[in-house]
């Protein structure tokens, strides 16, 4: 294994100079720069496709690698994009992206031949800007709910399809727990640190209670609703006595440290944490269920995962952008999201794998979450455009004061209205 | 007894100092030794002895690859920023002359915008000379914040030095180059192995600019490398090889300071002085 | 101070003015590579920020930036007017004033024991300069995880130890965060702050000690009448650096409490408008804005320090 990777490593290597020399000299423009994820599966998958290409095409490939913190990558792809630089021809964003960085980015319908129908639509929608489609998605990710399997049986709970339910069990299973001598037994934790992550979590309630995505797609600020602040009095409720206090500073690891750990009933999370807390030297191994969270109240409630994931885009300052398009059309193609879900165990962005025999055998687990994936809400970021990071900076401080108390749900959300309102100079964005 | 209690509240000190230094990388070597599951296990006692995760840190080249890079940047980087900066120091420190104290200000005065203010308009100049993606064009880039702090040290500490020592030299008529390698040098030794161990690491350390002004993993420092390492996924946190590769990063710095020691102790003797 | 000798006064004389002329010559040649370096390396990135901070630009497209007057810094949605900005102002001064006045207290302490001969010196010397050569995105990342409250080592050992009942969370509870976040920068900057000082001790000349010494002066008044005042123009200066550098924290700050506003600093703001919003006009202008303040703190030490600028006094 470790001799395999140093191998792809010497091989990358390689590649990369042939690229510096290639690039060198303009004529023979046939290296293409792509930027795949840091190390890890996600660029050995990335490195065996892209490889794969360029064997099929006779031209080469260059992966670049790059950090694997988000708001680290976004600030690299600003500095080279606005410069105007060519060396990375092949960018691989976030689903958050496409509004901030999509003016940089080149229309690839001309080239899918239509390939991006087959993708899930609020996908599609969230990677078409202004018409234009800048990206075409590699795999998918969705908020789920992770839940302790033995301690639900223990009190003959049933699993929560309403948030209502998870914060009874939760109390009465936290109680039991506790007066049984689990002093550190906690009912349920999230992201609530002040970063993207609350964002989503945030998300997820306001729109399983039917209070809508802060801005909608048309651009009208609709933040400011008596069922947004029902959600989060919920979510602050829970601060009271069912979450840690650290939770406001939890990312997903943090997170998963607590549950995997057997510290908590509940745990919102990413698909990432299934197999983690299923492997070998987790103490909560087996059992450990995973569903898509719960609904709000009757009758506008509803389940909602925030939507995640990854896209690759092609750079208008790149210098063979046809080239380029190729290989993002090859690399998210269906045969390539089969491979990305079977080397990776990424969730494909296309609804009919859910249904491919080989894929179900090796990820038993991908029916039962596909309901999350069709529910999944995209943030407003293709609405809010280049202003997308100011809304959710505003939105998840608005959260954040909700959770500690230092506000009311309401008076929060309607200062919150107000600063998106001068913000957007009356939501025209 | 009065001669004991000062030794023992001296060893007192000395093992608090150590202890509230090194526990913390303590720690990190305990963490650099877990895997998995036991990152959440907040134990002091390494649970095994195994390298796995030095092995996968070290086992692909280009970490020792990236290792060599940032000694030779911050090599060169020192010597520059002390080159220039002993000099600059003779200058401002012992010479009157129209401008001084504005130029020690504005010198200062670069150390005051945030780096990354300061990044978009690096980025362009590196670009401009044709310096991206290599070695070189970090060296510049770490000048900005090695040579404010290393002249003004040096200005500082030149300053203090007695005149009865120039003078003497002036009155051979030693010219100013070589009252500053013959006279001045050799008294300036702790306050040089200062400033350049502080430029050395600063430059080792540093990482926005070298995350930005390099490309290929050929090119890339130990900080960038370090942030490149993650988990199989998005989100996990890889963090015993993050931990092995942050040991590995900080024992040639231990080993530059053990090196250098006498340097630092050696300084101005009373005979010396009075030369 | 009748008892410290010649050799510790500060009345150090210029050269004979004969020379002058052809010394501030070779003065001016000796400035020239550091004054090309620097015109080379600062002036266009420093130009440009200040450029940017008066037009509209938007990392979008950079090209198109309008020129917008003052607007970025007074106008209705400048720096000047966002509350959040001077709430990041505060944040900053307090920590920066915090933590810069424990650094130097502790590292005059550290340098002072250095300064002893003692067995295992060299050991005591490589340990405290530690936590500086490891790099801060891994120590604060280290720290972040150390400060954990559900499987952190601080609580565990505080918990073992009966110091504490209940876990706390250091970083996540608004009235511990900025104190946890000063804890690591002391850690953190303590050495540099030492090993400075312990290079002005090291270059004292031992005569004045010795003359104290048998005069029977106590060594605590010695050190604050003598070795103090003699040390005092290195101390300042390390002093201004260390605060040049608390006052654009930013990466301790951003990887232990994100972007929360209970603790955001003046430099986080800065990357946030610049980076994060896209904002280039209105993050070049808090960039300038945050130049003026480092540069009015400076000014401050420089003057109630009395730092030298102009060299010998006499």
């Amino acid at each position: 294994m470790a001799w395999n990777a140093a191998c792809g490593t010497a091989f990358a290597a390689l590649l990369t100079i042939a690229g510096v020399a290639a690039t060198s000299r303009p004529a023979q423009a046939d290296t293409v720069s792509i930027a795949c994820g840091a190390v890890g599966q996600e660029l050995d998958v990335c490195r065996k496709l892209s490889d794969a290409w360029a064997r099929n095409t006779g031209n080469s490939v260059n992966v670049v690698s790059t950090p694997n913190s988000t708001t680290e990558r976004l600030a690299l792809y600003q500095q080279l994009l606005a410069a105007g630089s060519p060396d990375i021809d092949v960018f691989e964003i976030d689903v958050i992206w496409p509004g901030i960085l999509g003016s940089h980015f080149i229309d690839l319908a001309p080239y899918t031949k239509g390939a991006e129908k087959d993708a899930f639509p609020a996908i599609l929608e969230n990677n078409t800007r202004d018409g234009k489609l800048v990206a075409m998605p590699i795999y998918t990710d969705a908020g789920l709910l992770y839940y302790r399997k033995d301690l639900l049986e223990r009190y003959g709970e049933a699993v929560p399809a309403t948030w209502e339910a998870l914060t009874t069990t939760a109390r009465k299973i936290q109680d039991g727990e506790r007066r049984a001598g689990q002093a550190g037994l906690w009912g349920i934790v999230f992201q609530a640190k002040a970063y993207e992550g609350l964002t989503c979590d945030a998300l997820e309630w306001i729109a399983s209670y039917g209070g809508g995505t802060v801005v909608a797609p048309d651009g009208k600020i609709t933040i400011d609703n008596p069922r947004a602040a029902q959600a989060l009095d919920m979510a602050a409720g829970w601060m009271k006595d069912l979450a840690p206090q650290g939770v406001l500073n939890y990312s997903e690891e943090e997170t998963r440290g607590v549950f995997q750990s057997g510290h908590a009933v509940f745990m919102r999370n990413w698909p990432y944490a299934w197999p983690l807390s299923q492997s070998e030297g987790s103490p909560v191994k087996g059992k450990v269920g995973v569903t898509v969270l719960p609904a709000g109240p009757a009758p506008d409630g509803r389940h909602a995962a925030a939507l995640g994931g990854w896209q690759f885009a092609v750079s208008r300052y790149s210098k063979h952008q046809a080239l380029a398009a190729d290989l993002v059309v090859f690399m998210t193609s269906k045969a390539s999201a089969r491979q990305w879900a079977l080397q990776g165990g990424y969730f494909p962005a296309i609804p009919a794998l859910y249904q491919d025999p080989e894929l179900l055998a090796a990820n038993p687990f991908f029916k039962d979450l596909l309901p999350a994936f069709t529910s999944a809400v995209a943030r407003p970021s293709t609405a809010t455009g280049g202003k997308y990071n100011q809304v959710s900076d505003a939105f998840w401080n608005a959260v954040s004061d909700t959770l500690t108390g230092k506000a009311t749900a309401k008076d929060s959300l309607a200062s919150l209205q107000a600063r998106l309102n001068r913000l957007s100079r009356g939501g025209r964005w | 007894m009065r001669r004991v209690l000062p030794r023992l509240g001296l060893y007192g000190l000395a093992s608090l100092i150590v202890l509230y230094s090194v526990f913390p990388f303590y720690y990190a070597i305990v963490s650099s030794l877990k895997t998995g599951q036991q990152l959440f296990d907040p134990g002091l006692i390494p649970p095994q002895i195994q390298f796995d995760n030095y092995a996968a840190v070290l086992g692909q080249g280009v970490f020792l690859l990236d290792l060599f890079n940032s000694v030779v940047v911050a090599v060169v980087v020192v010597a520059v920023s002390l080159g220039v900066g002993v000099t600059a120091a003779y200058a401002l420190g012992r010479v009157r002359f129209r401008g001084r104290k504005l130029l020690l200000l504005s010198v200062l005065g670069v150390s005051m915008f945030p780096q990354v203010a300061v990044l978009s308009g690096l980025f362009e100049l590196i670009r401009a000379l044709g310096l991206y993606n290599s070695l070189p064009g970090l060296m510049l880039a770490y000048l900005i914040f090695t040579l404010p702090f290393t002249v003004w040290v040096l200005t500082t500490f030149m300053r203090e030095l007695p005149k009865e020592l120039e003078e003497a030299a002036i009155m051979d008529g030693a010219t100013p180059w070589v009252i500053v390698r013959r006279v001045f040098l050799p008294l300036l030794w702790p306050a040089l192995v200062t400033t350049g161990l502080l430029a050395f690491i600063g430059a080792w350390n540093e990482f926005l600019y070298a995350l930005t002004f390099t490309l290929s993993p050929e090119q890339r420092t130990v900080p960038v490398a370090i942030a490149l390492l993650s988990g199989a996924s998005q989100h996990e946190l890889p963090w015993g090889p993050i931990m092995a590769a942050s040991v590995v990063v900080t024992v040639p710095v231990v080993a530059l300071v053990l090196v250098f020691q006498r340097r630092i102790v050696s300084g101005l003797t009373a005979g010396a002085v009075k030369g | 101070m009748a008892a410290v000798p010649v050799a510790c006064t500060q009345d150090r004389a210029p050269a004979p003015p004969t020379l002058a002329e052809s010394r501030v010559r070779a003065a001016w040649l000796f400035l020239a590579p550091l004054v090309v370096l620097m015109v080379l390396v600062a002036g266009w990135p420093l130009c440009r920020t200040l450029w940017f901070s008066l037009t509209d630009a938007d990392l979008k497209d950079l090209g198109a930036a309008r020129f917008v007057g003052l607007d970025n810094y007074t106008g209705e949605f400048g720096v000047l007017r966002d509350p959040d900005w001077w709430r990041a102002v505060g944040n900053t001064l307090l920590f920066a004033g915090v933590s810069v006045a424990i650094e130097t207290l502790l590292g005059l302490v550290v340098a002072l024991v250095l300064d002893a001969d003692f067995p295992g010196r060299s050991v005591v010397r490589a340990a405290v300069l530690v936590p500086w050569a490891i790099p801060t995105v891994v120590s604060a990342k280290m720290w972040a995880w150390m400060l954990n409250d559900q499987f952190g080592v601080i609580n565990h050992v505080l918990m073992t130890t009966h110091l504490i009942s209940q876990p706390l969370a250091w970083v996540a509870d608004p009235s511990l965060a900025l104190g946890s976040v000063i804890a690591v920068d002391v850690w953190k900057a303590t050495p540099f702050m030492a090993l400075l000082i312990l290079a002005a001790l090291q270059m004292l000349p031992t005569d004045c000690y010795e003359a104290a010494r048998v005069d029977g002066i106590h060594p605590v008044t010695v050190f604050v009448r003598v070795t103090l005042p003699l040390i005092r123009p290195a101390l300042m200066v390390a002093v201004i650096f260390r605060a040049l550098d608390a006052l654009r924290v930013f990466d301790l700050v951003y990887v232990l409490t994100s972007n929360s506003r209970d603790t955001m600093s003046m430099s986080i703001y800065a990357r946030q408008q610049l980076v994060d919003f896209q904002q280039v006009g209105l993050g070049s202008a808090a960039a300038t804005v945050l130049f003026g303040t480092v540069a009015l703190c400076t000014a401050l030490a420089i003057t109630l320090g009395r730092v030298r600028l102009e060299g010998a006094a006499g």
